[in-house]
């Protein structure tokens, strides 16, 4: 394959990935928030959470069915346009994909089919437990998909004979270095995207004045999880940079636009990195000295390797890595500042009536998905020039396929999924706009025969 | 293909190859009629363009579709976890109808949701759940033709053109997928619907099967004449009486298919018409096993190491059974007529 096809290849499935990785992130934590939401209807039997319930199902079931499609494609993608990389690592991650889709796919869309539709065909308790399988089958998804991401970056439990990868002990496999750093990093991720858009949602219908009930539980189930998991997040993000800098020393050089090893490093706060001249243009570092090596090393005099004791073809991207990077962590920071100061509001019981806390929170529904999107960013980027670190190269692992090709299916990748997903987000919107309804503003004939109507079916209870 | 003198019949890398290559066989089958009669009533929906009808369709299948699509994962995941090697291959070779199934895909199943949300501006979702079934299964036929014609290998790796599928074969196996899905979609519609809906079903039902059995008869008949290979494994003695069966009770089974659905049965023209597909598909594996990817790459060749394979296996062991299970549980769960304006409550 030509380096230009090879090129295209790689946009594709960076494409392919970043709609499809928008879709789970928000699913995963959306499962566990709706199968909450029930459980506590059942104990409380408050009316205004079964309305959450079902108004958010709706919400899940657009989104589930695009995370479903956009990942029918991965699945067949690995093949299409990386053949050699399934080849030369096939006997390795194979298995933990195939383990995905046995404990987790089906799963998760056959009790999608409960969920959605079971609400007067199943008995209650039924009902909660198909939504807590489907949350289930979420989360192992995200376990699964994990193990073999991270062990395409720390890959360990096997051995290379002719070429490819043979698997020696699964165990290690599954439990590489990085996956255990990686797994609570995107799966707190995961939560933390869904609460923030519970949260912007509660803070929309605030301001409107509109659902209040409904509201303020969104603003407390959503902030709550906000101001616990944000700060976990950093903690959780610091343990897996340690990691990040045992294993994979160029990517965490490259995080940090670090050049010179042999030096303590500052924090640079913003530069251009210059891979030309290895070093940083219109540098602008933190006021204190060492504070890269401290993050890096725990210890303001630790030296950590810099991009130059790597040869240029051993590193990766620096810009991409460096600028996506910032781009995480000050959204982390952001989410951080919005869960203390709503829980400060909270503990002084003003959160809701805070109308200059919630106009700017309600627009910060993207926030999460933009962080989810850089750190993955930040992660693959960092591992080129491998695809599996130390075992292929990505140059090595594409498809032999000539460059129109493949430039024809990312020209109609490209359209569909942007025309497909912009409608699909665009429902969503109106699905919020429209609100949870309540019994008074029931509206059975929008949606005569739409099973998972919240109005149609309060309005025709049973059989 | 190991030599059956030498070989030590009870190594793992012996026995596991086959029992995946089965697995995987009965993953595919799986996707193919579940599947096959989801498509196949997109394929339907523009003979039925009243919107009450079009609402009953869908409803009809709406609790299944998500793990119905998933036997297509299980298919093209359980490929690369058991048979990378035939993955590598088979799928650059078939590069543009895979994506462009894929695509289709995509519009098929957003429509599910996204036809409900837009009411009453939802005509497009139609359009896109139609044509987005009809190109996804002409695809599939696509590919299954393209594979049966075979691949051009070479040392390990795909080594023919982008567009080697573009013959008249796949294109036939494609037309007669459409129509062999438009059957399963209206038996199924016989099965689970009644009154104006499951008459004109049971219409359409009738027209497809003989475009069925037709293109059955082509594709056993050309396949034969253009791979000798095939013509030796079916055509020499014993075979020939070994395998007779085969076309025999493909024709009884199309025989109690036609007299079912004359005969105003409700149940009856479904399940004759999944056994259908399945005598079909096992036609095909007689002519092709023991080839993954034909003409030249057997199950052995494309086998992941024995390790892997096992180990997937012993996950397979474990949960298709419990997949199976609850599988049949939601059918179950939503077992029954679909009724106008009425839905699941």
């Amino acid at each position: 394959m030509d380096v230009d096809a090879l090129l295209l290849a790689r946009i594709q499935f960076a494409f392919t990935v970043a709609f499809h990785i928008i879709f789970p992130s928000f699913t995963i934590g959306l499962a566990a928030f709706i199968a909450t939401l029930l459980v506590r209807w059942r104990m409380t039997g408050e009316e205004h959470l079964h309305r959450l319930a079902r108004f958010w199902t709706k919400i899940f079931a657009v989104s589930f069915a695009m995370g479903v499609v956009s990942g029918i494609v991965l699945s067949y993608q690995i093949g299409t346009n990386w053949s050699r990389f399934s080849e030369v690592v096939g006997n390795v991650m194979g298995p933990l994909l195939g383990y995905e889709v046995l404990t987790a796919f089906f799963l998760e869309a056959t009790f999608l089919g409960i969920m959605l539709f079971g609400w007067n065909r199943v008995t209650p308790a039924l009902h909660v437990t198909a939504a807590v399988l489907v949350a289930i089958g979420t989360s192992l998804s995200a376990f699964w998909i994990l193990a073999a991401n991270s062990w395409m970056h720390t890959p360990q439990g096997h051995e290379m004979r002719g070429g490819i990868a043979y698997a020696v002990d699964w165990w290690a496999i599954i439990f590489n270095p990085s996956f255990p750093y990686r797994f609570a990093h995107m799966f707190t991720a995961a939560y933390l995207t869904t609460s923030l858009v519970v949260l912007a949602v509660g803070a929309r219908y605030l301001m409107q004045r509109r659902y209040l009930e409904e509201a303020r539980t969104m603003v407390r189930m959503g902030l709550g999880m906000v101001a616990v998991l944000a700060p976990l997040q950093l903690v959780i993000g610091d343990l897996h940079g340690l990691n990040t800098a045992k294993y994979q020393p160029a990517k965490i050089a490259a995080m940090e636009a670090h050049w010179d090893g042999s030096k303590p490093a500052d924090l640079v706060l913003f530069a251009i990195p210059n891979e030309k001249t290895g070093r940083n243009d219109y540098e602008i570092k933190a006021p204190i000295p060492g504070l890269a090596s401290y993050v890096i090393t725990h210890d303001f005099n630790g030296k950590f390797k810099g991009l130059n004791d790597f040869s240029p073809e051993d590193r990766p991207p620096v810009k991409p890595v460096f600028f996506a990077f910032r781009t995480m962590v000050g959204i982390g920071m952001l989410m951080i500042g919005i869960g203390l100061v709503g829980a400060v509001l909270w503990m002084r019981g003003q959160v809701f009536a805070a109308r200059w806390y919630l106009r700017p929170v309600q627009h910060c529904w993207p926030l999460g998905f933009i962080a989810i999107l850089a750190g993955w960013w930040v992660t693959e980027t960092g591992r080129q020039p491998w695809i599996a670190h130390g075992i292929l190269r990505t140059a090595d692992a594409a498809s032999p396929l000539a460059f129109w090709v493949v430039a024809t299916s990312l020209a109609l990748f490209v359209a569909v999924y942007t025309v497909v997903f912009s409608i699909g987000i665009y429902y969503i919107n109106a699905l919020i706009e429209k609100g949870p309804g309540g019994k008074a503003a029931a509206t059975p004939s929008a949606l005569p025969s739409r099973p998972l109507s919240a109005a149609g079916s309060a309005m025709q209870p049973g059989e | 293909m190991p030599d059956l003198a030498t070989v030590d019949m009870y190594a793992p890398a012996f026995w596991l190859p086959p029992l995946w290559a089965f697995v995987l066989g009965a993953a595919v089958t799986l996707y193919v009629v579940l599947d096959g009669f989801t498509l196949g009533l997109g394929i339907l929906f523009p003979l039925s363009p009243e919107e009450e009808r079009r609402d009953v369709m869908m409803n009809s299948v709406a609790p299944f579709w998500d793990g119905n699509g998933t036997w297509l994962v299980l298919g093209g995941g359980g490929l690369f976890v058991a048979f990378p090697k035939a993955y590598a291959i088979i799928m650059p070779a078939l590069y543009l109808p895979i994506i462009t199934m894929l695509l289709a895909l995509v519009f098929r199943g957003v429509a599910f949701e996204f036809r409900w949300v837009a009411k009453p501006h939802h005509r497009k979702w139609d359009f896109a759940f139609a044509w987005g079934s009809i190109v996804a299964t002409f695809m599939q036929g696509v590919i299954l033709g393209g594979l049966l014609q075979g691949v051009a290998i070479k040392g390990g790796a795909f080594s023919g053109g982008p567009l080697d599928w573009l013959t008249p074969f796949p294109i036939a196996v494609g037309i007669i997928l459409v129509f062999g899905y438009a059957l399963l979609g209206a038996t199924w519609l016989v099965m689970k619907t009644e009154g104006e809906i499951a008459e004109a079903a049971r219409y359409q039902a009738l027209a497809a099967l003989p475009v069925v059995i037709g293109g059955m008869a082509l594709v056993s008949l050309w396949t034969p004449y253009a791979l000798p290979r095939i013509a030796e494994r079916w055509f020499t003695w014993p075979n020939i009486a070994y395998l007779a069966p085969v076309p025999v009770l493909t024709a009884l089974v199309a025989l109690v298919c036609w007299r079912s659905l004359q005969s105003r049965r409700d149940t009856l023209p479904f399940v004759s018409a999944i056994s259908l597909f399945l005598l079909g598909l096992t036609g095909l594996v007689i002519s092709n096993a023991p080839y993954l990817v034909p003409p030249s790459m057997t199950v052995w060749d494309a086998a992941a190491d024995a390790n892997s394979q096992m180990f997937s296996i012993i996950g397979v062991a474990i949960m298709l059974p419990v997949v199976l299970g609850y599988t049949a549980f939601v059918y179950w769960t939503f077992r029954g007529k679909v009724r106008i304006g009425e839905g699941y409550h």
